[in-house]
């Protein structure tokens, strides 16, 4: 009984999701569809069609990389909501060295790309990083005023010293083609960097799970002056957790732009940075969960287009929806098991059951 | 480039063009300020401010009339500051993640409802707004007085504001109970005052004074609703916190400065059409950027700000 309703809390993200898409359903009765029906064309092309679900693993990539990148830095307690304008200038780097590199091996300039981007996303992050390690100055209303900065930086770029010749209004000229990122499903959108950014997912994992580096992360985020006292050397670590944190959200950007877009435009990847957020409260910053909660997300924008096409209920619903999602996320937050009635049983029980072995093991040796 | 500050109607026109740029950014950072006054890290400002845009737009939309906008702005506002209150103060949940959380649902909420109210028709609307009144004698001044007595009902609404805040916050027994709970809650608590009754009173007034400053956007600026229209003005609004010390005056000035730096750039945009106006449209982000860099070391905000009170519980962690 007691495992059981442990099991129950566990499971919190699966109830704030489901609370979500109740309310949702609301939202969408108020449209005037049947929810049944649209939820149920949803899922049904995110998930059950061949096309549909290429267009989830598309949407997915992005989400996991941003996911990633704010999980390394929640897991220190430093919130990184600047994703965005990190994305935008990994793309933008990306994009230079795939137009303007010499000609060399197509693997070696593709791995060059995603370098520059993993490069020009964690510069992007120097700014704030410094701030917050040697200033302790809170890096939240920074480094999202920085997205503004960034996507401003790419719209100057695309219109002006890298705009294609002629074209209509700003964009950059396409990548060469043999840049172009191989596909999964043959005949669709689907390209390595969903794959790609789930093996990366595993890496971050290891990372927490098995490394000092990820152990210092969290007592950072704890109790930063018992992890001063424990010879952690906090700004490094500080620095470190933003700069990878910025990496991996500039290839979000890099393998956007490699896979899908091909070329730079203003406001490529609009909302992508909070998609990684909310992904990452989902998942409870954990890397393996990451990939589920992309999944689900990923999945409801393409589901969305099917079931505008079906039911004919606004696409802007999955938006809804997943600010519903965040808002219950963040309430499930407060039932932790840990903290309920149910917790305090369970341990007294096992403290019970331990003297009991106790005083058997010490009838037996008399 | 020096002809704005020395030909009088250029500096008339920029000043007012200043003060019309701050105002949404006032109403918001007053908000953000009674909030961290009382101890509740209110990072949920942009979302109020779009929350009172799209409800002044619906408001305006049916009833036909700014006033009736104005309500409608303001109750979502208070819809809002109810949600950031309850999970914050009832709840306990860390206050950066909720204030992440409230951002993002209402930009999705706002972006859905707008399509199905207005039926995508929200950015060409041409709402009701209100119309600016010259206030007798004082509008005749020279420069300054066309520049702040011409100006419609909620620019005078903020000028009662600010004064009212001022006096509430340093010279009532009220503002000392909300500077007690956000300065050390638990002592507060000892002394009687009810920690969590003022903090819901500051959430509620504070998201209905964010509110404002989207209504102001809706219907004295621009009469229509866009998706995300509040366009980072809430987290200007909290640099301007920092920089005016959690003082309403203080916030008054340092938005008011960014403010100018908006028409400033309005301005150096129109002059300058040769270099690319980027550079120019980033100056009020890179101001606050400043702003708040400037300020490290040299302010402290209120001492709980950001730590949810829990009677009996020291301080509670509530990092996920």
């Amino acid at each position: 009984m007691l495992k059981l309703i442990r099991f129950i809390h566990l499971l919190k993200s699966l109830w704030a999701v489901l609370a979500a898409l109740l309310v949702g359903s609301v939202l969408i009765w108020i449209a005037g569809s049947d929810p049944i029906q649209a939820y149920g064309a949803l899922f049904h092309g995110a998930f059950f069609e061949y096309h549909g679900f290429a267009t989830t693993l598309v949407k997915m990539s992005p989400m996991i990389f941003a996911g990633l990148a704010f999980s390394v830095t929640l897991r220190s307690g430093i919130f990184n909501i600047g994703l965005g304008g990190q994305i935008y200038i990994g793309a933008l780097f990306t994009t230079v060295v795939a137009l303007y590199a010499p000609e060399m091996p197509s693997w070696i300039h593709i791995l060059l790309c995603a370098l520059a981007g993993a490069i020009g996303g964690a510069l992007w992050t120097l700014l704030p990083a410094i701030l917050k390690a040697y200033y302790r100055l809170n890096e939240l209303i920074i480094t999202l005023l920085m997205n503004y900065v960034a996507s401003n930086v790419v719209s100057y770029f695309v219109s002006g010293p890298m705009m294609e010749e002629g074209a209509p209004y700003p964009y950059s000229p396409e990548i060469p083609e043999r840049l172009f990122l191989p596909f999964i499903l043959p005949g669709t959108d689907a390209h390595i960097g969903a794959l790609i950014a789930i093996i990366f997912a595993i890496l971050i994992f290891a990372l927490f799970q098995r490394t000092s580096f990820g152990f210092s992360l969290i007592t950072v985020g704890h109790n930063l002056d018992a992890a001063q006292y424990a010879g952690m050397s906090v700004q490094r670590l500080i620095l470190l957790c933003f700069m990878i944190s910025g990496a991996l959200a500039g290839l979000a950007g890099t393998f956007d732009i490699l896979g899908l877009k091909y070329r730079l435009f203003h406001l490529f990847a609009g909302g992508y940075g909070f998609d990684g957020v909310v992904v990452a409260f989902l998942a409870s910053a954990n890397p393996l969960f990451i990939i589920i909660a992309s999944m689900f997300l990923g999945g409801l924008r393409s589901g969305a287009n099917v079931m505008q096409r079906v039911v004919g209920v606004e696409t802007t619903v999955v938006e809804a929806i997943q600010g519903l999602v965040i808002i219950f996320v963040a309430i499930s937050l407060r039932f932790s098991f840990d903290r309920t009635y149910w917790a305090r049983v369970l341990s007294v029980r096992k403290e019970v059951r331990t003297k009991l072995a106790e005083t058997k093991r010490e009838a037996t040796d008399s | 480039m020096t002809e704005i500050f020395l030909n009088p109607s250029m500096l008339n026109d920029f000043l007012a063009t200043s003060l019309r740029l701050s105002m949404p950014l006032v109403f918001a950072a007053l908000g953000g300020a009674l909030c961290e006054r009382c101890g509740v890290f209110n990072i949920a400002l942009e979302g109020m401010i779009l929350a009172g845009a799209f409800g002044a737009a619906v408001g305006a939309f049916f009833l036909d009339s700014p006033v009736a906008g104005l309500f409608g702005g303001i109750l979502c506002g208070i819809l809002a500051g109810l949600i950031l209150a309850t999970l914050c103060v009832s709840l306990g949940v860390n206050q950066i993640v909720v204030g992440i959380a409230i951002n993002l649902f209402v930009v999705g909420l706002t972006a859905f409802l707008s399509r199905v109210v207005f039926g995508g028709h929200a950015s060409t609307l041409n709402l009701p707004g209100f119309k600016p009144v010259a206030v007798p004698w004082l509008s005749s001044i020279p420069i300054i007085g066309s520049v702040v007595f011409t100006q419609d009902a909620l620019v005078y609404l903020m000028y009662v504001l600010v004064p009212l805040f001022y006096v509430i916050i340093f010279f009532t027994r009220w503002g000392l109970s909300i500077r007690a709970v956000g300065e050390n809650p638990a002592a507060a608590d000892t002394a009687g005052i009810s920690v969590t009754g003022i903090r819901y009173f500051c959430l509620l007034a504070g998201g209905a004074l964010g509110s404002l400053g989207g209504c102001y956007l809706v219907l004295s600026q621009v009469c229509l609703f866009s998706e995300e229209m509040s366009a980072g003005k809430g987290w200007i609004a909290l640099a301007a916190i920092a920089l005016g010390r959690w003082n309403p005056i203080g916030v008054l000035l340092a938005c008011l400065l960014f403010g100018a730096c908006d028409a400033l750039q309005l301005r150096l945009q129109f002059a300058n059409p040769n270099v690319p106006y980027q550079i120019f449209v980033t100056l009020p982000y890179v101001a606050a950027i400043l702003a708040l860099v400037g300020v490290i070391g040299k302010v402290t905000p209120p001492g709980a700000t950001g730590i949810p009170y829990k009677r009996g519980v020291s301080r509670e962690q509530t990092i996920i």
